[in-house]
Parts: structure tokens; sequence; C-alpha cells
């Protein structure tokens, strides 16, 4: 008995580990995949110099970034100074905790699953779990004691109200469909290629992709950063390895945000041939280098636009698309 | 109410497919950047760079301190002093260009009679104090003395008949 509960706790331990390094790295060759990416877009190289064709790259921006001098301007308040960046880089880790990886293997003679938790309302925990990043944008805004991040900050607060309605109702035809909130569940039910739910809801998957890159703050919704209009918007004044975290931070919720929509539109790990974590890892880069092309092809949407668009065509839309579904599931 | 309906469909079906060809296809070209310290671009031959002392096939330096090309220098950046060589001969004692001033108008290569003085093709030559600009005689006299080019003379003649041309 007590060693079944420690083999439990072992292999969920490995797991953590394991799924927070991927991450990680991930996040790391996230910025190396944006600099080459965008920058073969406009015609220039990208980073060369560190490693063949630049792949240490991210690590010699970690080392730099680890090692330079800590600046904390002289009005901020302190503890929510300190406090912002983890704030905003906590629960973007945290939505891994539920997404599925693989179907469940045998390792070593162990029955693992490859999912660090399998709830029953997995969705709902991603829904809540994103929604708190944006305290820390808000908190970091606040705290600096500067405009620009003031500015950044109330605009991440108002634009996170405009589309959270429209990220959430854009599930729901989802669920609705697949009848349950566990993403595990979900993924079991796209099998074959033809059962994906982007096929079934593709109005739904748009609303998903478009209300997740505001979600994010990326381009062409990066109102908070904007940094051609507030500096650096809400991470203006932090440095060092603060700012860092923000920047991860950002990346752990894009690849969230890829693996959150790969699970429930593009049939997560499942595929033909290779094995499930490869296919959910093509999956998450295909998304991945969707987003970059995305920022590369796209100029920012003036503030006004954002909102109007958020409220006047996101959230009806969404609104009908749940209505539609749930008639026809319905019938 | 239709109207605008149809017009946001079109950009969604139409428009914005259509730039993400645009940035796709840009990504599948040739970068413009040239990846530099690794890969140098040749210059073009009439590019003018860096001065440099010729020398006569024998070894001797063409340069006989006229300071033909001082006077016709606008930046005023060349200062010498002539001397008398081992045979009697003029030569310079001290000749400094003043990389500062200089402004690269090849003037001073115009105006050498001996076709002595020559822009060359260097560019990188940054430094961090501004006393290593100012080249002596010795670090700008080319060590041996070179064939003659018969490119140079042409591009001599060419400059000093019609001026500044693109074509050679």
């Amino acid at each position: 008995m007590i060693s079944g509960m420690l083999e439990i706790v072992l292999i969920s331990a490995i797991k953590v580990v394991v799924v927070i390094i991927v991450v990680l790295t991930g996040c790391a060759y996230a910025t190396y995949l944006e600099r080459k990416v965008v920058g073969h877009m406009q015609h220039r190289i990208g980073p060369l110099y560190a490693g063949p064709h630049g792949l240490l790259q991210p690590i010699a921006d970690a080392v730099k970034l680890i090692f330079k001098e800590e600046i904390v301007p002289d009005n901020v308040e302190r503890v929510t100074y300190a406090l912002a960046p983890i704030i905003s880089f906590v629960p973007s880790l945290l939505i891994f905790a539920v997404i599925p990886f693989g179907a469940d293997t045998v390792l070593f003679g162990h029955e693992v699953t490859m999912v660090i938790s399998d709830m029953n309302v997995a969705i709902l925990f991603i829904l809540a779990i994103t929604s708190l990043g944006v305290y820390g944008i808000v908190l970091a805004g606040w705290s600096s004691g500067s405009k620009y991040s003031l500015m950044g900050g109330l605009r991440a607060s108002a634009q996170m109200i405009s589309y959270e309605v429209g990220y959430g109702l854009s599930i729901v035809g989802v669920i609705l469909i697949a009848n349950t909130l566990s993403l595990r569940e979900l993924v079991e039910q796209q099998a074959s290629f033809g059962d994906w739910f982007i096929w079934r809801q593709p109005l739904g998957f748009l609303l998903f992709l478009t209300c997740a890159i505001a979600e994010t703050n990326r381009l062409p919704f990066d109102m908070p950063e904007a940094e051609s209009e507030l500096v650096g918007g809400y991470h203006t004044e932090y440095s060092s390895m603060r700012f860092a975290m923000f920047f991860i931070g950002e990346y752990a919720a894009i690849l969230g945000v890829a693996a959150v929509a790969t699970s429930l539109f593009l049939g997560g790990w499942q595929g033909p041939y290779l094995p499930a974590v490869v296919w959910f890892c093509i999956k998450v880069f295909l998304f991945m280098f969707f987003y970059i092309w995305l920022r590369a092809t796209f100029p920012r949407f003036r503030y006004d636009q954002l909102m109007a668009f958020g409220w006047k065509v996101l959230f009806p839309l969404a609104l009908l698309n749940t209505i539609v579904t749930a008639a026809l599931v319905m019938l | 109410m239709m109207k605008e309906v149809a017009k946001a469909l079109g950009y969604v079906v139409f428009k914005m497919p259509m730039g993400f060809l645009v940035t796709i296809k840009h990504f599948f070209r040739k970068p413009v950047t040239l990846d530099y310290p690794r890969y140098k671009e040749p210059m073009a031959p009439r590019y003018r760079g860096k001065h440099y002392l010729e020398r006569y096939e024998d070894g001797s330096e063409r340069c006989v301190c006229c300071g033909l090309c001082a006077a016709a220098c606008p930046a005023d950046a060349i200062y010498m002093e002539p001397e008398e060589g081992e045979n009697g001969e003029r030569r310079a004692k001290v000749y400094e260009i003043n990389l500062l001033r200089c402004i690269f108008c090849g003037f001073c290569e115009e105006a050498c009679p001996e076709e002595a003085i020559f822009l060359g093709q260097e560019y990188e030559f940054s430094d961090y104090d501004r006393g290593s600009f100012i080249v002596d005689k010795e670090s700008i006299l080319v060590p041996h003395p070179r064939k003659d080019n018969p490119f140079k003379r042409i591009y001599r003649q060419v400059r000093r008949v019609y001026g500044v041309t693109d074509k050679v």
C-alpha cells in the first residue's frame, strides 16, 4: 500500500520535473524560432553566431539576463513589484498540469498516464488559470510607478475583460459536442483525422485562435506591450531576471495555448505511425509557427479597434456559435 | 448591415490569406542581410578606401613629396616633410594622412604626378583612440613593389579626363 503511494508520488514528481524542463526549454527555443522566422520573413537572417545557425542563442540570452544588473527604480511598490513577474509566470506554467501529452503507456514496468493531473474539469481549470496571468501584468504596471507601465497594465485589464468572454464561449461549442470537460476524454474522442473538432467547429476554432492571441498578448493584439507606443508597456521598469520571467511567462502562455488548441481542436496526441508525444509536439510546433507567421503579417490593432472587435464581433459570433451548436446537439 | 458583414467576410476569406501568402513567400526568399564579418562582399573596383603609397619596380618609393596631394586635399588631411634620400633623390621624411579629416574624395590620387598615392579597397579601420587614425608613411607604404596593374592606369586616365564616372 505504502509502496503504491510512493510509486504514484514518485511518478508524478518525475512527470512534473520533466514537463517543467521541457516547457522552459520550449520557451527558450520559441524565442529562437520567433527571431529566425520573423527575420527570414523580413529578409534578415536572425541569430547566427552562438553555435551552429545561432542554436545556442537562447542559452546565451539566458546567461546574459541572469547576470545583468537588477535595477529597481526609486518609486516602485517594492513587494508588488517583486511579486508581479512571479504572478504572471506561474499561471502560464500551470496550464501544462492538465495537458495530456500522449496516451497511457507502460514505462519501465509502471503504468504511466501522460498527463500530470487528469482533472475532470481541465477546461475550467485552464480558463481560470489563464485569466490569472493578467494580474501579474496589471500589478506590474501599477507598481512600477511609471506612466508607460500603468498604461500597459490598464490596457491589459481592459483587453482581458473584452476577450475573456469570447475565449470562454468559443470553447463551449466543443464541450457541447464532446459532452465532457476532461481534456483526455476530449482528445480520445478525436481518434481519426475526420473526427477532429476543427471540422465540426470551424468558427469556434477561428474564434478561439483570435481570442487566444489576445489572451497571450501577442501581436497583433499586444496592446499591453506595444513597444512603439508605450516603450515596453508593463515591463518598462523591469530588468534582469524579473524581465526575463515576464518573457518566459509570455512564451509559456503561448505554448500552453497552443497545447490547449491542439487538444481541443486538432486531435491532441492522436496521429498515425509516429509516437503520440511526437505528434503532439508537431501540432504544437505548427501552431507556434502560425503564431509567429501572424506576427510577421499583421500590424498592431488600435486600442479602440481592439475593444470594438472584442465586444462587437467576437462576443456575438461566439454566442451565435454556441447557440447553433447547442441547437444542433439537441436535435 | 448585410453589406458590412459581407465585407468583413470577404476580408477574412480573401484578404487575410493573401497577407499570409505574402509573408510566407518572403520567408523562402534569400535574405538581404549579409553574414558580414564572416562573408565580405567584394568592393567595387573604384571604391575609395584607405590610402596606400606605391613603389617602383625596383622597390624605391614613388612619392617625391611634391605636396600636390596636400594642395589638392579639400579637407587638409595630408601633412608632409621632404628629405634627401640615399642617392640624392627627394622623398618624404614624414607623410601623414589624418583619416578622421579625410573625406575619401580621391583628389590626392588625381593630383599625384608620380602615381604614388592611391585609395585602396580597405574600409575596416575603426579604432578606439583618435591618435591611431593619423597614419604615417610606413603604415600606408606597400611593403613590396607590385607589378603594374594595367586597370589602375585606365581608371586613372578615366578619372583624369572625365572626372569621376561610373563606367570604366
